[in-house]
């Protein structure tokens, strides 16, 4: 099935998360889709599979206008979505998730349709029990049986969003297979993905993605250089770096493994000093926020040695890291960080040193009131933090921190944040750091990384490169190592 | 923000209306006159006797309410108070049973049970709060079996160890000699100790919720459990201790069933306030001092309603129907207001 | 002889349990569909009274059980209009409509209290009554237990056999998969909550017009019947056969207690009446310790072998809820 993306826009709030985007799919084409976190490739393909609508443009099927309702309507015109996580049911058996959703009569024929999935599963060379329980399969086991299921249902369009995260290899082989078995039967493949070996590995062409727009396309054989280059953009400027550590040492890690629910990350050694940066550069979900999390006390690490201030606090709790001068601020903001309902004034109260029984609201007031002025914030003493906008909440996180700090580990600093915001936050950071504080975060942002880390560590999978110079890396190089290039295995 | 008011309570008032209605219907249906009903109901209360008797119920009502803040701050839907008012109850009966005969003052013996109530009452709401953090079990399902429990040990204790000379009955135990009961103001049934137990109640929860370190602590774990460990906050703790509060607080109400009411134990000694101060803490949203007028409201609707069996053969339990349609209609409107109003 | 009344009281069981199981079985509807409707407490003494007052004036037994479904469905209607329509707390609604809906039994019903009325024939099923144990346990019954054994064997049927159950198993489970495959996950919550509240609400009359016939306001008996149902409802594991097991079970107790009084002097009935709530947070204990943060952190400190006995034995008695039960869905 063909199709065709024309002008396509979709804000959210003030972000045009899909600016224009044009794109036309020829039938059994494996079409590849590039981008960083937040380029857009998600709400294009969210408005592609019935779940969001765009604000403007169309979509046509094999040349003809067609309304994208919902979900439903998407799989009754042919275009199946297979989410990262897949769309499933997993305490339920294996064949009521591929029956469910079928229509046909009040009393569903299980041995028919346990037939027809075991004949899928020959043609494609699949082994699923029908019996057995989906929260028992692997990832790339429910990646088939969604597969499968979509078939089923008449897909003629599959899109694809990052598959082959948390598969194992031969399971990415048998996927791989699977779709370029589609091309004869003129089913068209939309392969989301960041992973520059297996786009090209896979698809015939590709197009991507950068801040909304849709910023080049190619076919093969791909140019990876300048792929790397459509995808993060020209090397950036750099800030000013601090070179080395010549001080003290603020947090250790000695041979530390963590035991995500989906990763494991293996004997890690490293340490940052007194007003050094590092950011941990890599694709959402490879490891970054285990290790933040390990740094912060609030995961449990598994063999190892972790120290703050040489002081061993190895499986202590978050709350021993904090009176250690541990900070640690999440990316979710109002769900994790943040009481709703509570005032700006009460969070102040909250996170400064508290003394006696009863709280002073006065100088609880005028706190806020500083505070507001120094940070910046736009709201009153009263205001509830839910009132805030992102880009005050972020500041009013960072006004909370006390002094002194050793450590703060951040998880996305910016993200959803205006320029202003950006500058003024990271110049907030930038003076703890000069203050003697140093800092970890973790940003899908790879200018964000270069500009303001003194080292980098990038993730793929679980797996931590070795502590990149700011100064002497590039975009093109982190980029590969993002895309899962030059790991030896 | 003003706009914000007006609109709030207008959508109140609007609830109160529907409530009123709803409650008038249901008079009709029983063919009484709704506008006779709600003047007997609220003129029964002239005299100063019935004022006092209000009073009665205001006190123990207002206590486990206060307590009830507590847990609502930290997020806890308390059910099992109903349970730690009777389990108050029984401390509070143990104690005057064990030291009755004792040579202690009786005034020091009253205060030791009173003290004791709040003891068993919090020992109680341990035990729900402990299920919770230890156990998984949600405190409204742990809450619950712990109230029938609780009944059911009263029951026992009536009718078996602690039964009356001759058979246990309904009744309750042998009340206890009068120097062991709260004095009274002349003439009536109210105890002004009672009065000035449930005021430092209420006080020490306004002040605690709205004046104290430990109050805001509270308040961010019941708005966002995981922010509140971020900040600092030792959250399971400050659950354990607001269901220890809660359950010290409403064991007091449960004393006072005993020493200024009843004078013996009762199987239904904790007379529903529990589930009624439940629904006064929702209807006052966390506003301790609210709770002041609402749960005197609540007290006179339940006074007003015992002259309905006898002046118009209609059962008591209106009040109750009142309560809840008056409840449920402010908590419907707050959806809808929240619903039909733009956000800014 | 022994044998006889062995059997009689085992078919009593069955008996006196149906309205727990019409309970049990509503609320196992309603929460799959990922909706806690907290107020069938009080919602099944109004049935109660609503069914006996109709079929008092009427004469017709069916007016007062179909009196009895629809209070059950229109209570719970308000608490999914309330939820699912107002976003408010399911928790609070359902709370609150269980004491107003108990004290609206009590006023309304004060005419009828204590009044003879019409009550459900036992009717002995042709064949299978003669059939030797089985028949006496389960076939001199009356109308509406065969109701009961049939409720539980059709919800049973429905939720995981037919087309619909499996949607309304995804529908609790994991809406937002739901949606994908064409379900209209809140009209669909409205719908079985609505459904779920009519089956519970036959628990009232199958109480005032079979088990215990005629209405006595709170000495009925019936208070507490609706939480000891939300309580078999997790025992049974959102399952109808499961549920139905934990009601007659209950059942047993209740009758167990009633034929050991004898034996037991000093022990008042009302006692013997509460075994099942310790029995309950026993059994919430147990489904719930293995899914708590210390216990995950002891059996991480725990050597492998035994880790693995542990977390096996405990995976076993662990009763998951549908994994959106109780939070609202909305579509992006």
């Amino acid at each position: 099935m063909k199709v065709e993306l024309r002008g396509i826009h979709k804000y959210f709030g003030v972000n045009h998360a899909n600016d224009d985007i044009t794109l036309t799919i020829p039938s059994g084409t494996i079409q590849g889709i590039l981008g960083e976190n937040g380029a857009g490739k998600s709400t294009l393909m969210k408005i592609l599979s019935g779940f969001i609508h765009a604000d403007s443009g169309e979509v046509l099927l094999d040349g003809k206008p067609v309304v994208i309702e919902s979900p439903a309507v998407a799989i009754h015109d042919g275009i199946g979505m297979l989410h990262q996580d897949p769309l499933d049911f997993p305490p339920m058996r294996v064949i009521d998730n591929f029956m469910l959703g079928q229509k046909g009569g009040l009393f569903p024929n299980r041995t028919r349709a346990a037939r027809d999935l075991r004949r899928l599963q020959k043609e494609f060379d699949f082994d699923i029990d029908p019996e057995n329980y989906v929260d028992s399969l692997t990832v790339g086991e429910r990646q088939q049986l969604e597969i499968m299921r979509l078939l089923y249902l008449g897909a003629r369009v599959f899109i694809l969003d990052e598959p082959t995260t948390g598969i194992s290899a031969a399971q990415k082989d048998k996927l791989f297979e699977t779709l370029k078995k589609f091309r004869k039967q003129a089913i068209t493949v939309i392969f989301v993905s960041h992973k520059l070996e297996d786009v090209e590995k896979l698809c015939d062409q590709v197009a991507v993605l950068r801040q909304g727009k849709l910023v080049g396309a190619m076919d093969k054989p791909f140019d990876q250089k300048k792929l790397v280059e459509m995808m993060f953009g020209k090397e950036v400027p750099l800030g000013t770096k601090q070179t080395a550590c010549q001080d003290r040492t603020v947090l250790n890690l000695d041979r530390v493994s963590i035991e995500g629910m989906r990763l494991k990350i293996k004997d890690i050694d490293f340490h940052i000093c007194e007003g050094e940066v590092v950011g941990l550069a890599g694709m959402e979900g490879s490891g970054q926020d285990l290790f933040l999390r390990a740094c912060a006390g609030l995961i449990r690490t598994v063999g190892g040695v972790v120290k703050v201030n040489d002081r061993d606090l190895t499986g202590k709790s978050y709350h021993t890291y904090k009176k250690h001068g541990v900070e640690f601020l999440p990316a979710a903001r109002l769900e994790q960080a943040l009481a709703p309902g509570l005032t700006l004034a009460e969070h102040f109260i909250l996170a400064e040193k508290q003394t006696g029984v009863f709280i002073n609201h006065e100088r609880g007031r005028r706190l806020a009131e500083e505070r507001i002025k120094t940070f910046n914030i736009k709201g009153a003493p009263v205001s509830p933090v839910e009132s805030l906008s992102g880009g005050n909440q972020q500041r009013t996180l960072l006004s909370l921190l006390r002094h002194p700090l050793s450590l703060v580990l951040v998880e996305h600093p910016t993200r959803g944040l205006d320029i202003e915001s950006v500058v003024y936050i990271w110049g907030k950071l930038k003076e703890r750091c000069k203050q003697g504080a140093a800092i970890v975060f973790m940003s899908s942002d790879l200018d964000e990384i270069l500009q303001y880390s003194d080292r980098v560590l990038v993730f793929y999978n679980g797996r931590i490169s070795h502590p990149f110079d700011a100064n002497k890396t590039n975009v093109q190089q982190l980029g590969e190592l993002i895309g899962g290039k030059g790991w030896n295995e | 923000m003003k706009h914000t008011t007006l609109n709030r309570i207008g959508f109140q008032l609007f609830a109160l209306l529907l409530a009123f209605g709803i409650a008038s219907l249901v008079l009709l249906a029983v063919g009484a006159s709704p506008v006779q009903i709600y003047k007997d109901m609220f003129g029964s209360l002239g005299t100063k006797g019935k004022i006092a008797d209000v009073l009665v119920s205001w006190a123990p009502l207002l206590l486990a309410t206060a307590g009830l803040l507590i847990t609502f701050a930290a997020g806890l839907w308390n059910i099992g108070v109903e349970g730690q008012i009777t389990f108050g109850a029984i401390g509070t009966t143990l104690v005057l049973r064990l030291l009755q005969n004792s040579a202690m003052n009786a005034g020091l013996i009253i205060a030791l049970s009173i003290f004791a109530g709040m003891l068993a009452g919090a020992l109680w709401a341990a035990l729900a709060g402990a299920l919770k953090t230890f156990g998984g079990v949600n405190e409204i399902f742990g809450g619950l079996g712990l109230n029938f429990v609780a009944t059911a040990l009263t029951i026992y204790l009536v009718f078996g160890p602690w039964k009356r000379p001759g058979t246990g009955s309904m009744s309750g135990t042998q009340p206890f000699p009068e120097q062991f009961n709260l004095p009274l103001f002349e003439g009536l049934r109210l105890s002004p100790w009672a009065l000035v137990v449930a005021v430092v109640g209420i006080v020490f929860v306004y002040f605690l919720l709205q004046g104290t370190y430990f109050g805001l602590r509270l308040k961010a774990v019941g708005k966002n459990f995981r922010a509140a460990y971020l900040l600092g906050i030792p959250t399971w703790q400050y659950m354990m201790f607001s269901f220890l509060l809660c359950g010290a607080l409403s064991g007091a109400a449960g004393a006072l069933q005993v020493t200024a009411v009843y004078h013996r134990l009762i199987p239904s000694i904790s007379s529903g306030y529990g589930y009624l101060g439940l629904m006064v803490a929702m209807l006052v949203n966390y506003q301790a001092i609210a709770a002041i007028p609402v749960a005197f409201f609540f007290a006179a609707l339940n006074i007003g309603s015992i002259q309905l069996p006898i002046v118009h053969k209609l059962d008591s339990s209106f009040s109750g129907v009142l309560q809840g349609l008056l409840v449920l209609f402010i908590l419907l409107a707050e959806g809808a207001r929240q619903r039909l109003t733009p956000k800014a | 002889m022994e044998t006889a009344l062995i059997l009689t009281g085992l078919g009593s069981v069955f008996f006196a349990s149906a309205p727990i199981v019409f309970a049990v079985i509503g609320e196992t509807i309603a929460e799959r569909a990922g909706v806690i409707n907290l107020s069938i407490n009080g919602m099944i003494l109004l049935s109660a009274m609503g069914g006996f007052v109709v079929s008092f004036q009427t004469g017709s037994l069916f007016a007062g059980f179909l009196t009895g479904a629809l209070i059950g469905a229109l209570v719970a209607f308000i608490v999914a209009f309330s939820s699912i329509t107002l976003k408010q707390s399911q928790v609070a609604v359902g709370f609150v409509l269980a004491l107003t809906c108990r004290d609206l039994a009590y006023f309304l019903g004060n005419d009828y209290m204590g009044k003879g009325g019409p009550r459900l024939p036992a009717w002995d099923l042709p064949v299978l009554s003669d059939i030797p144990i089985v028949g006496p346990i389960f076939f001199h019954q009356d109308l509406i237990t065969y109701i009961s054994f049939l409720m539980i064997f059709l919800s049973w049927l429905w939720i995981f056999r037919t087309r619909p159950g499996l949607m309304l198993q995804g529908i609790g489970e994991r809406p937002a998969s739901a949606y994908v495959r064409g379900a209209n996950v809140n009209l669909m919550r409205y719908a079985y909550t609505v459904l779920g509240g009519a089956i519970a609400g036959l628990a009232g009359p199958a109480y005032s017009l079979s088990v215990k016939a005629g209405w006595n306001g709170t000495i009925s008996g019936l208070d507490g019947f609706g939480w000891i149902a939300l309580a078999i409802t997790i025992f049974g594991g959102w399952n109808p056969l499961r549920g139905a097991f934990g009601a007659y079970l209950f059942g047993l107790l209740q009758w167990l207690g009633l034929v050991l009084q004898p034996s037991l002097p000093n022990v008042p009935s009302q006692v013997l009446q509460v075994a099942p709530f310790p029995l309950m947070i026993l059994t919430l204990f147990l489904v719930n310790i293995g899914s708590t943060e210390w216990v995950e952190r002891t059996l991480a400190a725990m050597p492998e072998s035994s880790r693995r006995f542990f977390t096996r034995a405990l995976r076993a008695l662990r009763a998951s809820p549908p994994a959106s039960l109780g939070v609202p869905f909305e579509r992006e």
